[in-house]
Protein backbone atom coordinates (compact mmCIF):
# COMPACT_ATOMS: atom_id res chain seq x y z
CA UNK A 1 0.00 0.00 0.00
CA UNK A 2 1.52 3.30 -1.07
CA UNK A 3 -1.10 5.52 0.49
CA UNK A 4 -0.01 7.28 3.66
CA UNK A 5 -2.43 7.01 6.51
CA UNK A 6 -2.44 8.54 9.91
CA UNK A 7 -2.84 6.12 12.85
CA UNK A 8 -6.33 7.57 13.38
CA UNK A 9 -7.31 6.74 9.81
CA UNK A 10 -5.95 3.26 10.19
CA UNK A 11 -7.88 2.61 13.38
CA UNK A 12 -11.04 3.84 11.67
CA UNK A 13 -10.57 1.44 8.76
CA UNK A 14 -13.55 -0.81 8.21
CA UNK A 15 -14.40 -3.94 6.31
CA UNK A 16 -17.64 -5.44 5.08
CA UNK A 17 -19.42 -8.72 4.49
CA UNK A 18 -21.16 -9.06 1.11
CA UNK A 19 -23.46 -11.90 0.10
CA UNK A 20 -25.30 -12.15 -3.22
CA UNK A 21 -28.06 -14.60 -4.04
CA UNK A 22 -30.04 -15.15 -7.22
CA UNK A 23 -33.60 -15.98 -6.33
CA UNK A 24 -36.32 -17.34 -8.62
CA UNK A 25 -38.83 -14.83 -7.26
CA UNK A 26 -39.93 -11.38 -8.44
CA UNK A 27 -38.23 -8.38 -6.78
CA UNK A 28 -41.53 -7.25 -5.20
CA UNK A 29 -41.85 -10.57 -3.38
CA UNK A 30 -38.28 -10.41 -2.08
CA UNK A 31 -39.03 -6.84 -0.99
CA UNK A 32 -42.04 -8.05 1.02
CA UNK A 33 -39.85 -10.58 2.81
CA UNK A 34 -37.36 -7.83 3.61
CA UNK A 35 -39.82 -5.23 4.86
CA UNK A 36 -42.89 -6.94 6.35
CA UNK A 37 -42.65 -7.38 10.13
CA UNK A 38 -44.06 -10.95 10.46
CA UNK A 39 -42.07 -12.09 7.42
CA UNK A 40 -38.84 -10.61 8.83
CA UNK A 41 -39.56 -12.56 12.01
CA UNK A 42 -39.87 -15.74 9.94
CA UNK A 43 -36.43 -15.55 8.36
CA UNK A 44 -34.40 -13.14 10.49
CA UNK A 45 -35.55 -12.40 14.04
CA UNK A 46 -38.42 -11.11 16.16
CA UNK A 47 -38.69 -7.39 15.46
CA UNK A 48 -40.73 -4.19 15.50
CA UNK A 49 -39.63 -3.04 12.07
CA UNK A 50 -41.54 -0.46 10.06
CA UNK A 51 -40.50 0.66 6.56
CA UNK A 52 -40.03 4.33 7.51
CA UNK A 53 -36.77 6.24 7.33
CA UNK A 54 -35.70 7.18 10.85
CA UNK A 55 -37.75 4.42 12.52
CA UNK A 56 -35.87 2.80 15.40
CA UNK A 57 -36.46 -0.90 15.89
CA UNK A 58 -35.02 -3.87 17.66
CA UNK A 59 -34.20 -7.36 16.46
CA UNK A 60 -34.15 -9.93 19.23
CA UNK A 61 -33.33 -13.58 19.61
CA UNK A 62 -32.59 -16.00 22.45
CA UNK A 63 -29.68 -14.73 24.59
CA UNK A 64 -26.59 -16.92 24.40
CA UNK A 65 -23.48 -16.87 26.51
CA UNK A 66 -22.58 -13.28 27.31
CA UNK A 67 -24.71 -11.85 24.51
CA UNK A 68 -28.17 -10.47 25.33
CA UNK A 69 -29.50 -11.40 21.86
CA UNK A 70 -30.54 -7.83 21.06
CA UNK A 71 -29.67 -5.74 18.02
CA UNK A 72 -30.66 -2.07 17.94
CA UNK A 73 -31.41 -0.69 14.50
CA UNK A 74 -32.54 2.47 12.77
CA UNK A 75 -33.90 2.65 9.23
CA UNK A 76 -31.65 4.67 6.92
CA UNK A 77 -33.21 4.10 3.48
CA UNK A 78 -36.42 2.57 2.08
CA UNK A 79 -36.60 2.60 -1.72
CA UNK A 80 -39.12 -0.04 -2.83
CA UNK A 81 -38.47 -2.50 -4.28
CA UNK A 82 -34.75 -1.85 -4.65
CA UNK A 83 -32.93 -0.75 -1.57
CA UNK A 84 -33.33 -1.09 2.19
CA UNK A 85 -30.70 0.02 4.66
CA UNK A 86 -30.54 0.12 8.46
CA UNK A 87 -28.00 0.49 11.22
CA UNK A 88 -27.12 -2.58 13.25
CA UNK A 89 -25.67 -2.20 16.74
CA UNK A 90 -24.94 -5.19 18.93
CA UNK A 91 -22.20 -6.39 21.26
CA UNK A 92 -20.36 -3.09 20.86
CA UNK A 93 -20.32 -3.53 17.10
CA UNK A 94 -21.74 -0.68 15.04
CA UNK A 95 -22.46 -1.51 11.43
CA UNK A 96 -24.84 -0.79 8.56
CA UNK A 97 -26.83 -3.46 6.72
CA UNK A 98 -27.94 -2.68 3.16
CA UNK A 99 -30.10 -4.91 0.98
CA UNK A 100 -30.23 -4.27 -2.75
CA UNK A 101 -32.75 -6.05 -4.99
CA UNK A 102 -32.27 -6.02 -8.76
CA UNK A 103 -34.48 -7.72 -11.35
CA UNK A 104 -32.98 -10.62 -13.32
CA UNK A 105 -34.34 -12.80 -16.14
CA UNK A 106 -35.10 -15.54 -13.62
CA UNK A 107 -36.36 -13.35 -10.79
CA UNK A 108 -34.23 -11.19 -8.54
CA UNK A 109 -30.71 -10.84 -7.26
CA UNK A 110 -30.46 -10.00 -3.58
CA UNK A 111 -27.28 -8.40 -2.35
CA UNK A 112 -26.66 -8.01 1.37
CA UNK A 113 -23.82 -5.84 2.54
CA UNK A 114 -22.95 -5.37 6.18
CA UNK A 115 -20.28 -2.74 6.49
CA UNK A 116 -18.47 -0.98 9.26
CA UNK A 117 -16.58 -3.85 10.84
CA UNK A 118 -13.48 -2.36 12.42
CA UNK A 119 -10.35 -3.90 10.94
CA UNK A 120 -9.14 -4.80 14.44
CA UNK A 121 -12.41 -6.41 15.52
CA UNK A 122 -10.73 -9.76 15.96
CA UNK A 123 -8.99 -8.38 19.00
CA UNK A 124 -12.26 -7.16 20.46
CA UNK A 125 -13.74 -10.59 20.08
CA UNK A 126 -10.77 -12.23 21.73
CA UNK A 127 -10.91 -9.77 24.59
CA UNK A 128 -11.78 -10.73 28.12
CA UNK A 129 -15.41 -9.77 27.66
CA UNK A 130 -16.09 -12.64 25.27
CA UNK A 131 -14.48 -15.76 26.60
CA UNK A 132 -14.31 -19.20 25.18
CA UNK A 133 -17.76 -20.25 26.39
CA UNK A 134 -19.46 -17.19 24.98
CA UNK A 135 -17.74 -17.71 21.70
CA UNK A 136 -18.89 -21.30 21.45
CA UNK A 137 -22.39 -20.25 22.47
CA UNK A 138 -22.54 -17.68 19.72
CA UNK A 139 -21.01 -20.09 17.26
CA UNK A 140 -23.72 -22.58 18.06
CA UNK A 141 -26.34 -19.99 17.28
CA UNK A 142 -24.70 -19.13 14.00
CA UNK A 143 -24.49 -22.73 12.89
CA UNK A 144 -27.90 -23.85 14.17
CA UNK A 145 -29.30 -23.55 10.66
CA UNK A 146 -26.12 -24.45 8.83
CA UNK B 1 -14.41 -24.45 0.32
CA UNK B 2 -12.58 -22.10 2.66
CA UNK B 3 -11.15 -23.20 5.96
CA UNK B 4 -13.97 -21.37 7.74
CA UNK B 5 -16.56 -23.22 5.61
CA UNK B 6 -15.14 -26.59 6.56
CA UNK B 7 -15.11 -25.57 10.24
CA UNK B 8 -18.73 -24.46 10.07
CA UNK B 9 -19.70 -27.63 8.25
CA UNK B 10 -17.89 -29.74 10.82
CA UNK B 11 -19.49 -27.91 13.74
CA UNK B 12 -22.90 -27.54 12.09
CA UNK B 13 -23.86 -31.05 13.13
CA UNK B 14 -25.16 -31.18 16.73
CA UNK B 15 -23.58 -34.58 17.50
CA UNK B 16 -20.18 -33.46 16.23
CA UNK B 17 -20.49 -30.19 18.09
CA UNK B 18 -21.25 -32.07 21.32
CA UNK B 19 -18.22 -34.31 20.74
CA UNK B 20 -16.04 -31.32 20.05
CA UNK B 21 -17.29 -29.40 23.08
CA UNK B 22 -16.54 -32.42 25.26
CA UNK B 23 -12.98 -32.59 23.91
CA UNK B 24 -12.60 -28.81 24.14
CA UNK B 25 -13.15 -29.01 27.89
CA UNK B 26 -9.76 -30.66 28.02
CA UNK B 27 -7.82 -33.89 28.13
CA UNK B 28 -7.62 -36.90 25.87
CA UNK B 29 -10.51 -39.26 25.36
CA UNK B 30 -10.78 -42.62 23.65
CA UNK B 31 -13.51 -43.38 21.11
CA UNK B 32 -14.96 -45.71 23.75
CA UNK B 33 -15.21 -42.96 26.34
CA UNK B 34 -16.64 -40.55 23.80
CA UNK B 35 -19.30 -43.05 22.70
CA UNK B 36 -20.66 -43.18 26.27
CA UNK B 37 -23.28 -40.47 26.39
CA UNK B 38 -22.97 -39.54 22.72
CA UNK B 39 -26.31 -41.18 21.93
CA UNK B 40 -24.96 -42.78 18.75
CA UNK B 41 -23.03 -45.94 17.92
CA UNK B 42 -19.26 -46.24 18.13
CA UNK B 43 -18.82 -46.40 14.31
CA UNK B 44 -20.88 -43.21 14.07
CA UNK B 45 -18.69 -41.53 16.70
CA UNK B 46 -15.57 -42.60 14.76
CA UNK B 47 -17.05 -41.13 11.58
CA UNK B 48 -17.82 -37.83 13.29
CA UNK B 49 -14.31 -37.72 14.77
CA UNK B 50 -12.85 -38.24 11.29
CA UNK B 51 -14.77 -35.18 10.04
CA UNK B 52 -13.56 -33.12 13.00
CA UNK B 53 -10.02 -34.29 12.33
CA UNK B 54 -10.25 -33.40 8.63
CA UNK B 55 -11.33 -29.90 9.64
CA UNK B 56 -8.28 -29.69 11.93
CA UNK B 57 -10.44 -29.43 15.04
CA UNK B 58 -9.13 -32.54 16.78
CA UNK B 59 -5.95 -34.57 16.72
CA UNK B 60 -5.54 -38.24 17.46
CA UNK B 61 -2.85 -40.35 19.02
CA UNK B 62 -2.69 -44.08 18.62
CA UNK B 63 -1.71 -46.10 21.69
CA UNK B 64 -1.95 -49.88 21.41
CA UNK B 65 -5.44 -50.73 20.23
CA UNK B 66 -6.96 -47.44 21.31
CA UNK B 67 -6.99 -44.06 19.59
CA UNK B 68 -6.95 -41.05 21.88
CA UNK B 69 -8.54 -37.81 20.72
CA UNK B 70 -7.97 -34.28 21.95
CA UNK B 71 -9.16 -30.83 20.85
CA UNK B 72 -7.10 -28.44 18.77
CA UNK B 73 -8.57 -25.10 19.92
CA UNK B 74 -6.23 -23.11 17.68
CA UNK B 75 -8.21 -24.43 14.70
CA UNK B 76 -11.05 -22.10 15.69
CA UNK B 77 -8.91 -19.00 15.08
CA UNK B 78 -10.36 -18.32 11.59
CA UNK B 79 -13.78 -18.11 13.20
CA UNK B 80 -12.71 -15.68 15.93
CA UNK B 81 -13.57 -12.82 13.67
CA UNK B 82 -16.73 -10.78 13.34
CA UNK B 83 -16.71 -10.99 9.59
CA UNK B 84 -16.57 -14.75 9.45
CA UNK B 85 -19.27 -15.07 12.10
CA UNK B 86 -21.56 -12.63 10.34
CA UNK B 87 -20.87 -14.17 6.93
CA UNK B 88 -22.08 -17.53 8.21
CA UNK B 89 -24.94 -15.86 10.06
CA UNK B 90 -26.28 -14.19 6.90
CA UNK B 91 -25.84 -17.31 4.76
CA UNK B 92 -28.06 -19.18 7.22
CA UNK B 93 -30.61 -16.37 7.43
CA UNK B 94 -30.82 -16.01 3.64
CA UNK B 95 -31.40 -19.77 3.38
CA UNK B 96 -34.36 -19.21 5.68
CA UNK B 97 -35.56 -16.33 3.52
CA UNK B 98 -35.51 -18.59 0.46
CA UNK B 99 -37.55 -21.18 2.38
CA UNK B 100 -40.01 -18.43 3.24
CA UNK B 101 -40.21 -17.18 -0.37
CA UNK B 102 -41.05 -20.71 -1.52
CA UNK B 103 -43.91 -20.82 0.98
CA UNK B 104 -45.27 -17.36 0.09
CA UNK B 105 -47.92 -16.61 -2.54
CA UNK B 106 -46.87 -14.42 -5.43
Amino acid sequence: MTQTRSPEARSAETRSVVIERDMPHPPEKVWRALTTQPLIEDWLMANDFAPKVGHRFRLSTTPVGGWNGIIDCQVLAVEPPERLSYTWASMGLESVVTFTVTPTAAGARLRMEQSGFPADATQNLRGAEYGWNNFLGRLEQVVERA
Amino acid sequence: MTQADSLFRALGDPTRRALYERLARGGEHTVHALTDGAGVSQPAVSKHLAVLKAAGLVRDRREGRETHYSAEPKALAPLADWMTLYGAFWEGRLDRMEDLLRRMDQ
